[in-house]
C-alpha cells in the first residue's frame, strides 16, 4: 500500500524527523488559508500516488497567499499520469542549500533492509544511480540487530555531510529506521532531505509503502489507504483477498497462483488473444471467493470470453466449481466460458460443472486456444 | 536418489489440526510420506488421521518423541514466523513453509535467524517438495508426477504442477521437484537447488521455472554457465505482464533494470539454457 506524501511526512514527524510546517487542502480556498497561516511563501504540492509530480507541473512555489490560491486551483484541476489531483499539500517554502537522497528499503537479493543515501539527491536520483553509482551509498542492516549508530555516522561521512550535521543526521536515520520498522514499510524514502540556508536538516518530501501482508497489525495505517486512487474493481477484489489487475484485452482470466496466472496471460497472447485482466484467486480459495472473482471479471464490459484455469493443489477444484455455479446463477453471464480443472478434486469439480454449458479443455494450450476462439 | 526429501524423511506437520493442515496431511500420508507427528498448541495428546499420527503441543516435544527431521508449516501467515523460529529452535534441520502472505520484515528476521542456526528453509508461499514414489512434503498433488530423472525447481506453485503434469503425459518423471516459493524474501534459492541437482546422480536434466521480478534467475544463469554440466530447460512466467507498480526510486536503485522476463530469458539463453515459449513445450525441449 502506497501512502501519500502528506501521510508519509506525518509518520516521519512522529519519529522525530523534521518536516516543513504545512497541511493538506482539498480546495483552493483552504490552500489560501493555510498559506496565510504560514506567512505567504509556500509550496503547493499535488497529492497523487505516482512519481514525477514535479516534472508534470504538479508542484509549484507561491510567493503570496493569493498566488497560492490560484496555483492550488490549477493543480487541483490537473490529472497526473491519469490520476486526478484531489488534494494538495501546502508546505512552508524552504530556502535550500543542498539536497540529499535518503531511504530505507528491502534488498530482496541480500534478504536484508538496506539504507541508501546520496549527496546528489533530488529529482534526478535514478540518473545518478545509473551514471554515477559510486555516488550512491548502500548500507545493509542486520534485521536482528537493527540500525546501529556507527552505521548512520558512516553514511553521513560517506556522503560528505558537514560534521556539524552528523548528530542531527544520526537522529533522522534512527527515526527513519524506526518508522520503517514499526509500520512494516517496504519503502521509507526522503527525497530530498535538505540542508536549508539557515543550516537545518529537513525532509521536504516523503514516500512510504507499507507491506500489505503486515496490515493485520496496523489497523491505523490501513485506514490511510486512499481508495479514490484505485480502480473500483481492484478495491472490491482486495476485500475478498483476490489479486486483480485490469488490462485492456477481452479475455477474462481466473487462475489460481500468480505464476500460473501470468503464464495463462502469456499463452493467451501467444495464441493471438489479449487478456482482460490478471486475477489470482490465491491458494485454498473457497466458493464464495471464486464467485466474487467471477463477478469482478464479468463487471468488465470488454470481456468477450472467460478462461478458468485451475490446477488444484491447496485449492480444491470442486470448491472452485461450486463458486462458478453460484456466480453463474447470480450473474447469468452471456459470454462463453472455457474451463480447465486439473489436480486436487478435479474429477468432482468437472462433474459439478457437467450441466453448466461451459467449454472444457484438457491442456493449457488447448484452453487458451479455445478462449481466443470463443472471444472472436 | 533424490534431493532434500526421500523415503527416510520423518515428517512433522505444524498446524496439523487446521483445515488445510489436516486435508494435506491426509494426502501426504496417503502418498506414503513417513508422517510421524503433528503439532498444534493446546491439542497435545490427541491423535489424528484415523489414530495414525500423534499430536504434540510443541515442536520440541514432537521432535523428542519421534525424532522428526523435517517440518512442514500450514499455520496462518501471522503465526508462521513463530512456527519457523520454533522449528529451528527445536533442532529441525529442514523447514518447509507453505503459508502464503507472510510479512516481508518478519521473513528477513526469520531468514537471518535460521541462517545463523544452519537450518535449511524452503518457502514460504511455496507448494513444498515431491520426490515421486517416496515422499511428498507440502501440497503438490501426488498423482501428477511419476519417478524419473528430471529435477524440477520453481518459484511458482501451480505453474510447477503444469510442468510435472506435462512431463508425466509424455512418460517423463521427476527425481525431486522443489517449489522454492515466489516471495521476495525466502529460504532456499535457485542456486542452492541447482547445486544439489548437479551432485545428485539420479538427476540427469533440470527444469527451472522462474518469473518476473528480482534477480534470482539471472544469478541462476551465471551458476549454470559456470558450474553446471547437466542440461537445463527453463520457462519464465510474466512475459506479457504489465510493468509492475513502481517502488519509489529505491527499487530502481537497488535492482536497476533487472527483473523483466525478457532480461531473464536472454540471460538464461546466453548460459545455454533452452527456454520454452509455454510450459507444455518443456518436455520436447528435454528430449
Amino acid at each position: 500500500m502506497k501512502l501519500h506524501e502528506y501521510q508519509s511526512k506525518t509518520i516521519f514527524a512522529k519519529y522525530g524527523i523534521p518536516i516543513p510546517k504545512g497541511r493538506v487542502a482539498a480546495t483552493a480556498v483552504e490552500a489560501k488559508h493555510i498559506a496565510e497561516e504560514l506567512g505567504g511563501r509556500v509550496v503547493i504540492k499535488s497529492q497523487v500516488l505516482v512519481g514525477g509530480r514535479g516534472k508534470a507541473g504538479g508542484i509549484k512555489v507561491a510567493k503570496s497567499a493569493a498566488e497560492a490560491e490560484g496555483l492550488a486551483q490549477q493543480i487541483l484541476a490537473m490529472e497526473i499520469k491519469g490520476l486526478p489531483v484531489r488534494k494538495v499539500l501546502v508546505d512552508e517554502a524552504a530556502a535550500i542549500e543542498h539536497e540529499i537522497y535518503f531511504a530505507i528499503t528491502n534488498d530482496r537479493a541480500a534478504k536484508k533492509p538496506v539504507m541508501i543515501a546520496s549527496a546528489e539527491g533530488g529529482m534526478d536520483i535514478e540518473e545518478v544511480a545509473a551514471t554515477k553509482p559510486e555516488k550512491i551509498i548502500k548500507v545493509h542492516i542486520d534485521p536482528l540487530l537493527g540500525l546501529r549508530d556507527y552505521q548512520a555516522r558512516d553514511i553521513a561521512a560517506s556522503i560528505d555531510l558537514p560534521r556539524d550535521h552528523w548528530r542531527e543526521f544520526s537522529k533522522i536515520a534512527a527515526g527513519l529506521w524506526q518508522a520503517y520498522l514499526e509500520t512494516d514499510a517496504t519503502l521509507a524514502e526522503i527525497n530530498p532531505l535538505v540542508i536549508t540556508k539557515d543550516k537545518r536538516l529537513a525532509a521536504l518530501d516523503g514516500k512510504m509503502m507499507i507491506d500489505d501482508n503486515a496490515l493485520f497489525r496496523h489497523s491505523d495505517l490501513n485506514e490511510m489507504r486512499d481508495i479514490d486512487e484505485e480502480a473500483p474493481a481492484e478495491t472490491e477484489a482486495r476485500k475478498f483477498g483476490l489479486s486483480y489487475i485490469k488490462l485492456d484485452g477481452n479475455i477474462g482470466c481466473m487462475v489460481n497462483g500468480a505464476g500460473l496466472a501470468m503464464t495463462s496471460m502469456d499463452i493467451v497472447k501467444l495464441f493471438g488473444g489479449e487478456p482482460a485482466n490478471f486475477l489470482d484467486i490465491g491458494g485454498g480459495a473457497g466458493s464464495d471467493k471464486v464467485a466474487a472473482a467471477m463477478k469482478i471479471i464479468l463487471s468488465d464490459s470488454n470481456v468477450k470470453a472467460v478462461l478458468f484455469n485451475i490446477f488444484g493443489g491447496i485449492t480444491r477444484c470442486d470448491e472452485v466449481a461450486r463458486g462458478i455455479l453460484v456466480a453463474m446463477d447470480e450473474v447469468k453471464p452471456k459470454v462463453p466460458m472455457v474451463v480447465r480443472l486439473v489436480g486436487t478434486n478435479a474429477e468432482e469439480g468437472r462433474k459439478l460443472l457437467e450441466n453448466a454449458k461451459m467449454i472444457t479443455a484438457e491442456t493449457l494450450a488447448d484452453a487458451a486456444q479455445k478462449a481466443v476462439q470463443a472471444a472472436k | 536418489m533424490s534431493i532434500l526429501i526421500n523415503k527416510n524423511t520423518r515428517l512433522l506437520v505444524q498446524g496439523i489440526t487446521g483445515n488445510e493442515g489436516l486435508f494435506h496431511s491426509t494426502q501426504m500420508l496417503a502418498y506414503g510420506t513417513n508422517l510421524v507427528a503433528g503439532v498444534t498448541p493446546g491439542k497435545g495428546g490427541e491423535w489424528v488421521l484415523d489414530g495414525k499420527v500423534p499430536v504434540f503441543d510443541s515442536v520440541k516435544l514432537a521432535k523428542e518423541a519421534t525424532d522428526a527431521n523435517c517440518s512442514v508449516i500450514f499455520v496462518p501467515a501471522r503465526f508462521a514466523p513463530d512456527a519457523m523460529f520454533e522449528a529451528a529452535d527445536a533442532g529441525i534441520p529442514l523447514v518447509v513453509c507453505i503459508t502464503e502472505g507472510v510479512a516481508v520484515q518478519d521473513m528477513m528476521r526469520v531468514r537471518s535467524y535460521l541462517d545463523n542456526k544452519g537450518v535449511r528453509l524452503v518457502g514460504p508461499n511455496c507448494p513444498g517438495m515431491l520426490t515421486p514414489g517416496e515422499s511428498k512434503v507440502g501440497i503438490i498433488p501426488g498423482n501428477i508426477a511419476i519417478p524419473g530423472n528430471v529435477g524440477v525447481v520453481s518459484r511458482s506453485g501451480t505453474l510447477t504442477y503444469e510442468v510435472l503434469y506435462a512431463l508425466k503425459l509424455v512418460g517423463m518423471g521427476a527425481s525431486t521437484c522443489v517449489g522454492i516459493g515466489g516471495d521476495p524474501v525466502n529460504g532456499t534459492n535457485f542456486i542452492d537447488v541447482l547445486e544439489m541437482f548437479e551432485h545428485d546422480p539420479h538427476t540427469e536434466k533440470v527444469v527451472l521455472i522462474g518469473e518476473i521480478g528480482g534477480t534470482d534467475e539471472d544469478k541462476a544463469a551465471e551458476f549454470i554457465a559456470s558450474k553446471m554440466t547437466k542440461p537445463v530447460v527453463s520457462f519464465i512466467a510474466g512475459q506479457t505482464a504489465p510493468p509492475g507498480k513502481r517502488m519509489g526510486h529505491a527499487g530502481a536503485i537497488i535492482e536497476g533494470g533487472a527483473g523483466t522476463a525478457e532480461g531473464k530469458v536472454k540471460a538464461l539463453q546466453a548460459a545455454g539454457v533452452k527456454v520454452a515459449k509455454h510450459p507444455e513445450e518443456i518436455p520436447s525441449l528435454l528430449k
